[in-house]
């Protein structure tokens, strides 16, 4: 911002975080389209993790990427087979 | 045995054949032997560039479909001896030379010389694929604007799945003054985006569009800043380490008041 922007008190954002916050969007976006093995990837990992706390329905599990024009959400649909009791992990 | 680097980009228009030029002149001026390598097949450029367009006999196609012997299309450079060029085919497309054309290509030329630099066509079709057959090593060049990066981050995904690991970024024409007003992207945050190591940073400089009128790479100009930039690249990839050029020399007239006021910045 220039100085006579901050005199007359402005909020105007610097074209160079303009750039950077349109160009992370665009690169979400971008690496999403080429990622099936790494959501394949990412999946595993997470039941791995999920497993320590809950039996879960491995084969009905669904993770995805869903994308709108401002954002880009990661979703994961696991069904719940059993959850362990929360105090027999406390007590590690 | 020498090392086989590709210097892509994605976007056209960002430097690539400037950066090929310059980087190979620099090795040749430390005494390295360099053949350059040009595969934008259809679209040469290199050899205008480099000032030896008139030179031209056999090019790249030749050489690789066996009309000519390797050694009659390498083009010697007018100022260093150890210099040479394979310039692309100017009449032909991205087709007339294969991907294992080109591995073979490489793998002779390396046996030869110290560094084989490739100058990458932009796109990411069948020029961008021959063009990184042969390499070991990747360089990507891009410039502080949206489009450029974005295209540089695409390439990077492309190369990495390729046998290319770990390319390596040059950020080419960067406007200090612009960046100082926030009104152009930093280095820290191109590196932030892109995720990759930075092999040097080049500063806008009006100095590249004289060499590149007379034909002479600006390396070769003691006081070319963009030349500055691009001699400590080349000793960079020669394994130096040698710190980045200060991005604070472009003066602005309050920096020369001071200076002529004696207050040392």
């Amino acid at each position: 911002m220039d100085l006579f922007s901050k005199l007359m008190g402005k909020d105007v954002p610097s074209s160079k975080n303009v750039a950077k916050e349109r160009l992370r969007l665009v690169l979400v976006h971008d690496r999403s389209n080429v990622s099936p093995q790494l959501l394949e990837c990412l999946k595993e990992d997470m039941l791995k993790v999920i497993a320590n706390y809950m039996e879960i329905d491995k084969n009905g599990t669904e993770v995805s990427l869903n994308t709108d024009e401002k954002s880009v959400a990661l979703v994961a649909n696991i069904p719940v087979i059993k959850i362990h009791r929360l105090t027999s992990r406390t007590s590690l | 045995m020498g090392e086989v680097i590709v210097i892509t980009s994605g976007k056209g228009g960002v430097g690539k054949t400037t950066t090929t030029a310059n980087i190979g002149t620099a090795l040749a001026s430390m005494g390295y032997k360099v053949v350059l390598l040009d595969t934008d097949i259809g679209l040469r450029n290199l050899d205008v560039v480099m000032g030896l367009e008139n030179r031209i006999v056999y090019d790249l196609v030749d050489a690789a479909n066996g009309h000519c012997r390797l050694k009659q299309a390498l083009i010697r450079d007018k100022r260093f001896e150890h210099l040479v060029l394979l310039p692309a085919a100017q009449t032909k497309d991205k087709t007339a030379v294969t991907v294992d054309q080109m591995k073979k290509l490489c793998r002779e030329l390396k046996e030869e010389f110290d560094y084989v630099l490739i100058d990458c066509p932009a796109g990411i079709e069948q020029g961008f694929r021959n063009a990184i057959a042969g390499a070991e090593k990747a360089v990507v060049v891009t410039t502080p604007e949206v489009a450029a990066v974005r295209d540089a981050d695409r390439i990077i995904g492309l190369l990495e799945a390729s046998e290319l690991k770990n390319p390596r970024l040059i950020i080419n024409r960067i406007r200090p003054v612009m960046v100082k007003k926030g009104d152009m992207m930093d280095i820290n945050d191109m590196i932030d985006i892109l995720a990759i190591d930075l092999l040097g940073v080049v500063p806008e400089d009006e100095s590249i569009v004289v060499s590149t009128n007379r034909g002479e790479p600006a390396v070769l100009d003691a006081n070319s800043w963009a030349g500055r930039a691009y001699r400590n690249i080349a000793r960079r990839i020669a394994g130096e380490h040698v710190p980045l050029i200060s991005l604070e020399l472009e003066e602005t007239l309050f920096g020369k008041l001071k200076k002529l006021l004696g207050f040392r910045s």
